[in-house]
């Protein structure tokens, strides 16, 4: 597979910082085309200046970030971010259309999208994340997991061929989490779609190829889902939650329980305990 | 502080091509000093209801008793500041409803926009900074300098300085990260213990239901269609999953358990219950010094 994102000894410092302070510290990693890779990290860690980064919202210090074969830089920069959809945490700093219908228009109105295919593919991007029934509705008043699911269908009718989401799935319940992680899984099929992920939550990250953990600007570890839920109760200080196992397995040593110290899945503990418990 | 709803109905922009009934037939009370969960999926009416529980929003028809206040489509919108002071809300994302040039004017704006002198006002915030868990040494600060967990702290400080009775959060922790949610979480209960306050939480999180809430006010599609003791409102997942609701971590993998062939009565919310009731069927071998078992 050829790589789409190449991050090659990034640095970035915000206008404030002083001289010596930088916000991300010689940050390389590549992202193969149709790779689905989670970036996790706690709160402040850069994770967010990162992706700036990579769609050209911010500029780098030094260092280069390469998109499907093109340099960055103010000329790219357009070019670039054509490739690129991104959905906030926080869908209320991107909203721009007077009716949900008319905001999931805007990116194709932009790229000269033809009237007819333009409202076959909004139609379709709202249904696809079951919001086909407030297509005349405000966004403004919308509830914050509406909001997000609306900012989301925006992108699927954009069909971009990179995909960032920061923390795009913070504010919807587990049913509403787990639809949109369904629905980028199937836009994965259909369009051989690249994912960068920033996130916090254990599902969205065990849905990733990848793992990439950010700490204090610095990529300091990189695995498979599974080589990094190994962690335990570190995780938490990596900004990602615990997988469940984990805590119940927490729970029974602090109870006397002798646990296995290998990474369990949720039906491997529970295969353990009622082996432990049937055989008694 | 008692909130008690009857009969409310809410309607967005009545009478225009916008118009959309959030609330139908609300018929609740949340009871002094409990800490109520409200919860349902999104768009479910929370936030509308919400609103109302310092009438930021009127009902359409129907009543919103707070404390001794009876709030009615007919009330006015003046003369309710002390019933805000009373009610405070902590929106979603707080963090963007900071203004002021420092720390310490910002916690102080809500007091002495009730009346309170500034000297009192400022000594205030500094009290309320500590109660957030954040440092003195912030209070000259700008606070668009600080970290996103800590802006959200200063804006917390900044509705906690009006000293209300009853405290509503509106996803307190969305966007922060694990630890962040566990400190902030802590916070909320800490502070309801010393200070005696009401607290209402809209939340996804029903882990969070699990661990702090003793009372749950479930809604769908705009009414009330449950409520009870957390232990009431998830003993019966397959109801939660036609609401589209989860389950708490520990009792989805308790049922994991459950269709094995284990059995818990009553079934557990929290891990500490989970690991407690499994101690009592777990082998000797298993525990301390013994070699667990290996096939």
């Amino acid at each position: 597979m050829s790589q789409i994102i190449d991050v090659a000894h990034l640095n970035y410092r915000y206008p404030q910082q002083s001289a010596d302070d930088l916000t991300l510290k010689d940050i390389s990693f590549s992202v193969a085309d149709g790779e689905w890779v989670a970036i996790v990290g706690h709160n402040g860690s850069g994770k967010s200046t990162l992706a700036k980064n990579i769609n050209g919202l911010l500029a780098p210090v030094s260092g280069t970030v390469t998109v499907d074969g093109q340099v960055l830089s103010e000329k790219t920069v357009w070019d670039i971010r054509k490739k690129i959809g991104m959905v906030f945490q926080n869908p209320d700093n991107q909203f721009v259309g007077a009716t949900v219908e008319d905001d999931v228009a805007f990116s194709l109105e932009n790229q000269g999208v033809p009237r007819d295919e333009m409202l076959t593919r909004v139609h379709d991007a709202l249904v696809q994340v079951n919001m086909a029934e407030f297509a005349t509705r405000e966004p403004a008043r919308l509830s914050g997991g509406q909001k997000q699911r609306v900012a989301l269908a925006g992108m699927i009718a954009a069909r971009p061929r990179i995909l960032i989401l920061d923390e795009a799935t913070s504010m919807l319940d587990p049913q509403g989490r787990y639809e949109v992680l369904q629905t980028i899984q199937q836009m994965k099929i259909n369009s051989d779609l690249t994912v960068l992920s920033i996130t916090h939550d254990i599902d969205e990250a065990a849905s990733a190829n990848r793992v990439l953990v950010v700490n204090d600007g610095r990529l300091v570890e990189e695995g498979q889902p599974a080589d990094i839920f190994k962690h335990g109760p570190a995780l938490i200080k990596m900004g990602l939650d615990m997988p469940y196992a984990e805590r119940l397995k927490a729970a029974l040593k602090r109870q006397g329980v002798k646990v296995p110290a290998d990474y369990l899945t949720e039906k491997g503990m529970a295969d353990w305990l009622w082996q432990l418990i049937s055989n008694k | 502080m008692a909130i008690d709803f009857k009969q409310v109905d809410f309607t967005y922009q009545p009478g225009t091509p916008f118009e959309t009934k959030a609330l139908t037939d609300i018929n609740l009370t949340i009871p002094d000093g409990s800490y109520t969960a409200l919860i349902g999926h999104t768009g479910s009416g929370k936030s509308t209801l919400l609103q109302h529980l310092n009438a930021l929003l009127k009902p359409t028809s129907g009543t919103v008793t707070i404390g001794e206040r009876v709030i009615t489509p007919a009330t006015s919108n003046k003369d309710l500041k002390s019933l805000r002071q009373q009610v405070g809300i902590v929106f979603q994302f707080p963090e963007n409803q900071l203004f002021e040039e420092t720390v310490v004017k910002d916690i102080a704006f809500g007091p002495q926009n009730f009346g309170v002198s500034e000297t009192e006002a400022l000594e205030t915030a500094e009290k309320m900074l500590t109660l957030v868990g954040l440092d003195k040494s912030l209070l000259d600060r700008s606070p668009f300098d600080l970290s996103g967990g800590q802006m959200r702290r200063v804006a917390i400080a900044g509705v906690l300085a009006m000293q209300p009775k009853i405290l509503v959060l509106d996803e307190p922790t969305a966007g922060l990260d694990p630890q962040g949610r566990l400190d902030m979480m802590e916070m909320f209960a800490r502070l309801r213990r010393e200070q005696g306050l009401t607290v209402v939480l809209v939340t996804h999180q029903m882990d969070d239901v699990a661990n702090y809430a003793d009372h749950v006010i479930v809604m769908d599609q705009g009414r009330v269609v449950k409520t009870g003791t957390p232990q009431e409102i998830f003993k019966d997942p397959q109801w939660l999953v036609e609401h589209q609701l989860g389950l708490p971590k520990t009792t989805a993998f308790a049922q994991q358990l459950m269709a094995k062939g284990l059995q818990f009565n009553p079934i557990p919310l929290t891990e500490d219950q989970l690991a407690a009731a499994l101690v009592a069927q777990l082998p000797a071998t298993v525990f301390g010094g013994a070699e667990s078992h290996d096939e």
